[in-house]
């Protein structure tokens, strides 16, 4: 089965509130998933203040204990900044050495003021056998097994502040119930991609990314819808794009969910038997697989709602 | 159509659930054993199942949107939802009204036997499907996908319907008024005769829609089975 809940916020009055909004939507799905779930938020600054870059990590295999964590990743941090500083990092060289790490479950968040790569790479050298599965400027991704509404606690949802989110609970199909098997799949910056249903000729596109170069976390089918948008934003082409090209690729069942570092969009399979809703008001625009996770929203009785054609991208930007 | 009415007084007599305040299995458990012939439900919030399984002669108004299978098996109840409703509205209807005022996801009165299902606004993919002796009325547009292997029954839509109509269908009529996307294998347009056109009317005025002007019958167009797909061809006969 599997739910999906999504919200990308228009008005910024409401970011303080996008935990509390998203949290009542993904428990309104415990029932669709209840073996595990993710959760995305997009520039909750409690977890990756302005200027960081932000990683979620699942420890596992070798690694330091979490209280260790910081002065590990700050020891692998280069000692200068590299160059090629990216915009919006306002932060002197000085200060790299600050790294913020929150444990949420399964998942670990570390932020430092530093690029976005410089922090994965610290991070991969710290905590080698760590699973990283988020990144980026403004992203932070929580996974784990359990309840959906356990969860959101776990992950203290109803405190994080941002301009888009996004939720998954999961009935696994298709791989082991574990925090790595949850979705998002973020794999790429400030990317991620949830997905109810099953693709049929994941295998042979995992061989073809793979030949690309892409290298696969997992045997997931979703990871490799993820890698493909991946790959195509990558090259430069637009979120919309990489869609309806994944949609000419991709056999199988998929109501899907992805969101960049600007936008959130929407698409179905062909026979779009996976269940899909949007809503809109001039404040917010939600997804979600079933209408009652929308139904607590502000403004909800005047919001234009209605369903996604099967295969037609709907996509929306900041 | 009429506008959607918001607060409508109940009728004396009505029973009211507020499932802010009660569960959808005491409502359905009260359905099914009524002790009342009037119902009330506030703040549905999507919930499913709503009324489903009702085997009597009552009146049901659900106030807000409902969610999957509305209505479903429904046998002699007038139910009306004052809102959106979620996949399989009405679905295995045997008998009576169930009329949405708002618009139905996929697979409206699927497999429905019998009854009327009235969608004032639109229904999304795969409106009567497998549908077998269910009349439904569209106020709207239809999805994909509609009317797929329906086998009795009638289909009126006032809007457009969309691609693969009537896929595989077998004695089902279909009326559309719009402009359809495509028609699916074996469906085909059909000659809109005297008996037809009283039919369609028949079934507007059940929906309460009148007849005339912009919904006349001669505006619409008959969709039906080629019947090429379900009759054996001798030219297979060596395929056994």
């Amino acid at each position: 089965m599997c739910g999906i809940v999504g919200l990308h916020l228009r008005d910024p009055e409401l970011y303080p509130r996008l935990g509390r909004l998203l949290e009542t939507m993904l428990g309104q799905l415990a029932e669709r998933g209840p073996d595990s779930a993710g959760v995305a938020v997009y520039g909750d600054h409690r977890r990756c203040p302005d200027g960081h870059a932000a990683v979620s990590v699942l420890l596992r295999g070798p690694a330091p204990a979490r209280a260790q964590l910081a002065a590990a990743v700050r020891a692998a941090l280069p000692d200068e900044p590299e160059s090629g500083v990216p915009a919006g990092l306002t932060e002197p060289a000085a200060s790299i050495g600050e790294v913020r790490v929150t444990a949420a479950g399964a998942t670990t968040i570390i932020a430092a003021p530093v690029a976005v790569d410089t922090l994965v790479e610290a991070v991969r050298r710290a905590a080698p056998g760590a699973l990283v599965v988020g990144s980026g400027r403004d992203l932070t991704v929580y996974k784990d097994i359990g309840n959906p509404r356990d969860l959101a606690a776990t992950f203290d949802l109803a405190n994080a502040q941002g301009w888009q989110g996004l939720a998954h609970t999961r009935m696994a199909t298709e791989s082991a119930v574990n925090p790595e098997g949850c979705h998002p799949y973020a794999v790429g910056p400030d990317q991620c991609l949830v997905h109810n249903g099953s693709f049929a000729n994941h295998a042979t596109i995992r061989r073809e990314l793979e030949a690309e170069g892409a290298r696969f976390d997992s045997d997931n089918d979703s990871e490799v819808g993820a890698r493909f948008v991946a790959a195509r934003l990558a090259e430069g082409v637009e979120l919309d794009k990489a869609l309806r090209l994944l949609c000419e690729r991709f056999d199988g069942f998929y109501t899907l969910l992805v969101t960049s570092d600007d936008g959130f969009a929407v698409v179905r399979d062909a026979i779009a038997c996976k269940p899909a809703v949007i809503a809109e008001t001039d404040a917010w625009v939600a997804m979600a697989s079933e209408f009652r996770a929308l139904a607590d929203l502000p403004g909800i009785d005047a919001a234009r709602i209605y369903e996604p054609e099967p295969e037609r991208v709907y996509a929306w930007h900041r | 159509m009429a506008p959607l009415s918001a607060g409508v007084a109940p009728a004396a007599g009505t029973v009211t659930f507020d499932l802010a305040e009660t569960t959808v299995r005491a409502l359905n458990s009260e359905l099914h054993s009524p002790s009342a012939t009037c119902y009330q439900v506030l703040h549905p919030q999507g919930a499913h199942a709503l009324a489903a399984g009702v085997h009597a002669p009552l009146t049901v108004d659900v106030r807000g949107h409902a969610g999957y299978y509305c209505a479903g098996m429904n046998d002699g109840a007038a139910i009306t939802v004052h809102g959106n409703v979620g996949t399989g509205v009405a679905e295995n209807m045997m008998s009576g009204v169930v009329r949405v005022r708002g618009d139905a996801s996929q697979s409206a009165g699927a497999t429905g036997h019998g009854g009327l299902l009235v969608i004032e606004g639109s229904a999304s993919m795969r409106c009567g499907i497998s549908m077998k002796g269910i009349d439904i009325v569209v106020g709207g547009d239809i999805g994909p996908m509609s009317a797929f292997m329906a086998q009795a029954g009638r289909l009126v839509v006032c809007g457009d319907a969309g691609d693969g109509l009537g896929d595989s269908i077998y004695e089902a009529r279909v009326y559309v008024r719009g402009v359809v996307g495509g028609l699916g294998a074996d469906c085909v347009e059909k000659e809109l005769g005297p008996e037809h056109v009283a039919e369609l009317a028949e079934l507007l005025t059940a929906a309460g829609l009148e007849p005339t002007g912009a919904y006349a019958p001669a505006r619409f167009r008959r969709y039906g089975s080629a019947r090429r797909l379900y009759h054996f061809a001798t030219h297979n006969s060596t395929a056994y």
